[in-house]
């Protein structure tokens, strides 16, 4: 303890001319120290559970072109990802003379809600999202859109990455270059 | 009536034992965190809801924001061996001094042509002047890579190797790049592998979020 004995010679009779020294008491008042433990306490423990850093999975598909994987038209939603963020999509196939009703562009905020009410609509067997990076989209974007999958509770084998076609990537180009995206 | 003396108590309390307690938990928290490794390469991976912790013991395929890529190979009792796979298969003639310190370096970062001079420079390249693996289409030495780790992994099961390889990417390195490594994989049969991501809480509202709450 930091209390210390202070009173010795009480009893002790001084001699005439022996001077009464002040006597100091040792104690010391710890309550800031304690402040300052608990503080690199709360510091060292906000700080060590904030950097950890996670594992996600991955799963690629075989290189097999004998078994390619038919999707129903009603049932499948393309995923576009882009330059600068951006994020096209489509529902089921293509079609030369509606592009431009079909090819929608969106953002990742606003893709969750589309992919939700994608998975509503459809029946879970025929569902398919098919997920296309183009060459000037980032890594980032490509997990950010598989954690959407994991997200909004997709079940695994009902999304693919696959590889962007060139008219794709041309509907990409122009509609960056229409809305001005660098 | 005689009055009742209350005696005065001090309200200053003894605060050692209070002291004591608070170093006593702040050491236990610095000596029980574990010390991250440090970096060389910095690169900021992208968040994901996923909640299981990186394995330690890892071949982390480290992707740059400019696209070079770094391996690192974090299991000691095969480095060795996977360093002499490729050394063999690849005919790059390192002498077993050169061998031995090969091993010693954190990471790699060169093309396979220029791992001998580099390895008897007198300077070590910095970090950050490092080409990287080259991963072009015409050149994956990535591949290259994988064939020497799946050959000395050969023995043992391929889940544990699956678990162990991990691609750490930054947020702004471009997709192709993260493509040549997913084909370098891909040559070598494997499917499945991690990335290394920052923890992220479920938004709430979502599907996965009701799903966590309702089980």
């Amino acid at each position: 303890m930091a209390e210390m004995d202070t009173s010795s010679g009480g009893g002790h009779k001084k001699g005439p001319g022996v001077k009464k020294s002040k006597k100091l008491s040792t104690r010391v008042d710890l309550t800031p120290m304690v402040d300052l433990g608990f503080l690199l306490i709360t510091f060292f423990v906000f700080t060590t559970t904030m950097s950890q850093s996670t594992a996600m999975k991955m799963n690629e598909p075989k290189d097999d072109s004998t078994q390619i994987l038919k999707v129903k038209n009603s049932g499948a939603m393309t995923i576009l990802l882009g330059k600068g963020d951006q994020v096209y999509y489509y529902y089921g196939q293509l079609e030369a003379d509606k592009l431009s009703e079909q090819f929608k562009s969106t953002s990742f905020k606003e893709i969750r809600e589309l992919i939700v009410a994608k998975k509503k609509a459809t029946n879970i067997d025929d569902l398919m999202f098919i997920i296309k990076s183009d060459k000037e989209s980032t890594f980032k974007n490509a997990i950010d859109i598989l954690d959407e999958m994991s997200i909004c509770d997709v079940p695994p084998g009902h999304y693919a990455e696959v590889d962007i076609t060139e008219t794709e990537d041309l509907l990409i180009r122009r509609t960056e270059e229409a809305n001005n995206i660098r | 009536m005689p009055k009742v003396k209350i005696p005065r108590k001090s309200t200053a309390i003894d605060m050692t034992a209070m002291c004591d307690v608070a170093f006593l938990l702040l050491s236990f928290f610095i000596l029980a965190t574990k010390q991250k490794p440090p970096e060389v390469l910095s690169v900021t991976p992208p968040a994901s809801v996923s909640s299981k912790a990186a394995p330690d013991k890892s071949i982390l395929i480290t992707l740059t924001k400019e696209g070079k890529a770094f391996l690192m190979l974090g299991d000691d009792t095969k480095k060795g061996e996977i360093l002499q796979n490729i050394n063999d298969i690849k005919g790059i003639g390192l002498t077993p001094g050169e061998m031995a310190k090969w091993k010693k370096a954190a990471f790699i970062g060169l093309p396979l042509g220029q791992i001998k001079s580099s390895l008897n420079a007198a300077r070590e390249i910095p970090a950050g002047q490092l080409p990287g693996i080259p991963t072009d289409s015409t050149n994956n030495e990535m591949i290259d890579w994988m064939r020497s780790i799946t050959n000395v992994y050969a023995g043992t099961d391929q889940k544990k190797l699956e678990e162990m390889l991990l691609v750490k990417g930054d947020n702004a390195a471009l997709y192709p790049s993260f493509k040549r490594i997913k084909e370098a994989f891909k040559k070598n049969e494997i499917y499945k592998f991690r990335i290394v991501t920052n923890g992220e809480a479920v938004p709430v509202g979502s599907e996965l979020y009701k799903k966590g709450n309702t089980k």
